[in-house]
């Protein structure tokens, strides 16, 4: 061992971490961190508050007597505890991110900057209309822009998220429904839809219809036609599908819903492949939702939150619920009520309080602007590139279902047929690869496959990070194919470094623990 | 542009390895009809400075609570948040993060969902929370539509002093929802007691009924719990001011069997109304029934604790029509904000901060209550509370802003129509209003009151 003029080691020392137990039981950057709720009750604070003056109160007799039982630390305290905890996530930040339909895009920071304008961000919903007209402004533009990009003459803004909007498409194609007389109790909606539009459909009291798939991983639109019927409201399309193919019979599809005289409406959660190349107006839609936190990436924060505003054709157009806002000589309006709508419009309701994911309105309306008309064309075409170069580059060694029936859009599906024999699963297969450094691409979904690898690695990857990952998948699979040639389980007990290796979720949901109880019983908050 | 990775060379060396010419034979399955050839009708790309100039330009527009003395609720309250909550939740990691669909790269976003709702379920003094809803109103629908399911009933009795948009929102999701759901809104007067126990029947499901209520005023719902229950129906509480909870008793402790509440007043911010963070409670027995997504404890293959989201046979990417709920995004980051600024706040800061917004209110009521004219029917309240006016309350509210002070909801906004309740204006006071705010309030509301 050579050594430097102070007499300390400077060459590298041969030998592996795995054999060293820790006596803290952090590892090194990778730090333990407990719940807040082990702390107890300190006398600490983290917010300095004046003292109250506690005089006579007027709460009628219901103040609050016990404890509550949340625990107290100061602000270093908690800033270390949640700064620890973030660095256990793995995020679109950290790497490549490819979970197929969930669209894990760069989130761009100026994004987070417009949002947080006190003009946006320090404003109340309910103070008068006349002190918010830049926000009305706001909300009208992104209404143009959704609009104009989609060719849908109107559109309801106030929707939480994807299954809301997917919520409020249908409420509007009931309240259309029942507006002709009529009574349609079935929607029908293909095996390969995502778990919200059967959910949804059901929620407001249809019955669900599965169309099956053809064997190109299409709606077979001959089984459509055949299930069509005077009961039938809508049929439920996710396009482009989630095995991440454009429904090329689309049309065929829209013509024979119409000529049933039901509604097509499209699940818009792929619209990211087409945005600024195709006009879902252009395609016989008459509804679709758009998840500003995929196409627009507003950030998805562990879950949440999202926003799904809808589109609406003519015929749906006057049911888009209150609130919406309308520009006049003097300003805009919010139309909160509906008594208040303008004539012709008929809101079938409300989704919500106030006016719906104002701060995804914000960071959507900046990154559309950033983009602008041109760049939003080349965001679909960079994301159908960069997936068919996944495809072209894996479809060798992995199995693609449809991998020979032309290209696909923003994300490329595998089955697990190729690890057929090999004793590794589709889920061992996703948990190796978080110990190459990636976040799994989604699995067992969609279901129409068996298996299912789910890979969409949108736009905002260069092509060096996706020669890398296809480097470490086809590492993968050729060493699960060979019989894990390392002489370890590299995939039964993937993941090996992670924070945590895989977790008991039988055990999770067998006797569900969900949330902290003190250790010793304490007298019970009032 | 700066977001697009791919460079013009790269894009045709990948087309190449495809066995593409050019990128439109990879759009080849869209009818020919559909494929737009040119940009649509909208502005080109900008830099960021431009996209901040512009957008600022609208933010300037606006009148922003900060600013001005400030006195609106009604559903949405403006409160001081740590400036460590709005840091934190901007790392990379929580902000940029999925659903922990991969609990072992994804136990930040787990654990802080598990200590949220833990700290729910105490300060609403149920058994167990959720992992959130898309905020209050939402959640409140979800939650009849939940009782409806426990019961097996399907009438909702709704307490006509439940924030108007939330009873819209039950109205509009219910009012779809399937056959035979109704829903009976009790009458709406600023304080008279509400007799909502004469409208149960062997057909309801649930009470809803919102404490402290629009109006501001604060009950103690025990006695109604009592007869909900021995009807054998649900009591639904909703807390649209979550701070309240510092302060008032449990709903748990008053006997509900749901508790909705809107987070927004911790840690998340005004935001013009969203996103904001429902929250979502409610007994053991009901936890199977319960909406939206779950996290749970358990052990690690080396029998480390760690935390996955459980009971997803509940939810609808497992169980598609026959799910609980169509929710699929939640409200992580609000969650984290709601998570962190209670952290800060600590048993003893929660309930301070619970008492300086009641004495907020009881000063603020003091100092109008002198005005000629000015009646305030609220009796019990915590941190808003109504004011009967000699005049209509538009009127006002609209004057007082002119004067650069923004002085409450009018009861009109929420109630159009109902002439009784033209001259009632809703107010809140808050730990952020001084006593020069409120004497600025007092004295603008005594100009346009002369």
């Amino acid at each position: 061992m050579s050594m430097n003029n102070q007499g300390r080691p400077t060459n590298i020392v041969a030998g592996g971490t795995d054999a060293i137990v820790t006596y803290t039981g952090h590892r090194g950057l990778m730090q333990e961190e407990g719940l807040s709720f082990d702390r107890g009750r300190s006398g600490k604070w983290g917010v300095d508050l004046p003292e109250p003056k506690n005089k006579a109160d007027r709460l009628g007799g219901v103040r609050r007597k016990g404890e509550i039982g949340l625990p107290e630390l100061s602000e270093p305290e908690v800033v270390r505890h949640f700064v620890r905890l973030s660095q256990k996530n793995y995020s679109i930040d950290t790497g490549l991110f490819p979970l197929g339909s969930c669209t894990m895009k760069h989130n761009p920071r100026l994004n987070e900057k417009v949002a947080r304008f006190p003009g946006f961000g320090d404003i109340h919903p309910l103070q008068p209309q006349e002190t918010v007209q830049g926000a009305w402004a706001l909300i009208d533009r992104l209404a143009h822009w959704l609009k104009t990009l989609t060719g849908m003459p109107a559109v309801a803004l106030s929707p939480k998220a994807g299954a809301h909007g997917e919520l409020c498409g249908l409420m509007a194609i009931k309240a259309a429904i029942e507006a002709r007389g009529e009574i349609r109790r079935r929607i029908l909606v293909p095996e390969s839809a995502h778990g919200t539009n059967p959910a949804t459909a059901a929620l407001i009291g249809y019955t669900v219809d599965t169309v099956p798939a053809t064997t190109r991983g299409r709606v077979d639109l001959a089984a459509l036609k055949a299930k069509l019927g005077p009961d039938v409201a809508a049929v439920m399309v996710t396009n482009p599908n989630t095995c991440g193919l454009f429904e090329d019979e689309v049309l065929g599809i829209a013509d024979a819903i119409h000529g049933a005289g039901g509604y097509f409406y499209c699940d818009g959660a792929n619209y990211n492949a087409i945005v600024g190349r195709v006009r879902p107006g252009d395609l016989g839609v008459d509804a679709m939702h758009i998840n500003l936190h995929k196409t627009f990436s507003t950030p998805h924060g562990g879950g949440g939150p999202g926003a799904g505003p809808v589109v609406f054709s003519e015929a749906l157009a006057p049911y888009v619920p209150v609130p919406f806002v309308v520009a006049g000589a003097d300003g805009f309006t919010n139309i909160e009520q509906e008594e208040d709508a303008p004539a012709g419009a008929r809101p079938f309701g409300r989704m919500t309080a106030f006016h719906g994911q104002m701060g995804m309105f914000t960071r959507a309306m900046a990154y559309m602007m950033s983009h602008g008309s041109d760049g939003l064309r080349q965001v679909a075409e960079d994301a159908v590139l960069n997936a068919n170069y996944i495809l072209a580059n894996l479809k060798d060694v992995m199995s693609a279902p449809f991998g020979d029936t032309g290209p696909c859009m923003h994300e490329a599906l595998f089955d697990d047929e190729f690890l057929k024999g090999t004793g590794v699963t589709t889920l061992d297969f996703a948990k190796a690869l978080i110990d190459e450094g990636y976040h799994p691409m989604t699995v067992y979904f969609p279901l129409v496959v068996h298996g299912a690898m789910l890979v969409e690695p949108t736009e905002t990857e260069s092509k060096e990070t996706l020669d890398r990952f296809i480097h470490a998948m086809r590492s993968l699979a050729a060493e699960a194919k060979a019989g894990n040639t390392q002489g370890t389980n590299r995939f039964g007990g993937a993941p090996y470094l992670s924070p945590r290796s895989r977790l008991d979720e039988t055990a999770a949901a067998r006797k569900p623990v969900l949330k902290w109880t003190p250790p010793a019983p304490k007298q019970a908050a009032e | 542009m700066r977001y697009l990775p791919l460079t013009p060379d790269e894009r045709r060396s990948m087309l190449a390895t495809i066995g593409a010419r050019s990128i439109d034979d990879l759009f080849v399955d869209v009818p020919e009809a559909a494929r737009l050839s040119a940009p649509v009708d909208l502005p080109r790309f900008m830099g960021e400075m431009q996209v901040e100039r512009d957008l600022g330009r609208l933010a300037a527009k606006n009148m922003t609570a900060s600013s001005v003395p400030f006195f609106v609720g009604a559903g949405a309250y403006k409160h001081h948040v740590p400036a460590s909550v709005d840091h934190i939740i901007q790392r990379s990691e929580f902000l940029t993060s999925y659903t922990p669909y991969q609990p072992e790269i994804a136990q930040g976003t787990l654990q802080y969902l598990f200590e949220f709702q833990t700290q729910v379920a105490a300060i609403t003094g149920m058994d167990v929370a959720n992992a959130s809803m898309y905020d209050g109103s939402t959640g409140t629908g979800e939650a009849v539509l939940m009782a409806m399911r426990v019961t097996k009933r399907n009438k909702a009795v709704v307490s006509g002093r439940l924030h108007p948009h939330y009873a819209d929102v039950v109205h509009t999701v219910c009012g779809h929802a399937g056959a035979g759901m109704s829903i009976e809104i009790g009458g709406v007067h600023p304080s008279a007691p509400e007799d909502l126990s004469s409208r149960l029947d062997a057909n309801t499901a649930c009470v809803v009924v919102q404490n402290p209520d629009v109006f501001g005023n604060l009950a103690d719902l025990r006695v109604l719990a009592e007869a909900t229950h021995a009807a054998g129906a649900l009591l639904i509480v909703v807390v649209t001011e979550a701070v309240s909870l510092g302060l008032v008793m449990s709903p748990g402790s008053m006997g509900a069997d749901i508790v909705v509440a809107e987070g927004q007043s911790i840690g998340v911010g005004l935001q013009f109304g969203g996103p904001y963070v429902g929250l979502f409670a409610t007994r053991e027995k009901y936890m199977r029934q319960m909406p939206g997504r779950l996290c749970g404890r358990t052990v690690d293959g080396q029998g480390r604790p760690g935390f996955v989201l459980t009971l997803s046979t509940r939810e609808q990417h497992i169980r598609r029509e026959k799910a609980t709920s169509n929710i699929c995004t939640n409200s992580g980051l609000m969650c984290l904000a709601f998570t962190i600024h209670m952290t800060l706040l600590g048993e003893g800061g929660f309930k301070r901060l619970a008492q300086l917004n009641h004495e907020a209110a009881c000063d603020l009521a003091d100092a109008l209550a002198e005005l000629p004219g000015v009646e305030i029917p609220t009796r019990s309240y915590f941190n808003e509370f109504t004011l009967k006016l000699p005049k209509p309350a538009a009127g006002v509210v609209s004057a007082l802003a002119k004067k650069g002070v923004l002085g409450g909801v009018p009861a009109s906004r929420l109630y159009p129509g109902d002439a009784s309740l033209e001259n009632l204006l809703i107010v809140a006071a808050t730990e952020v209003n001084t006593e020069e705010c409120r004497a600025s309030f007092v004295a603008a509301l005594k100009e346009v009151l002369a």
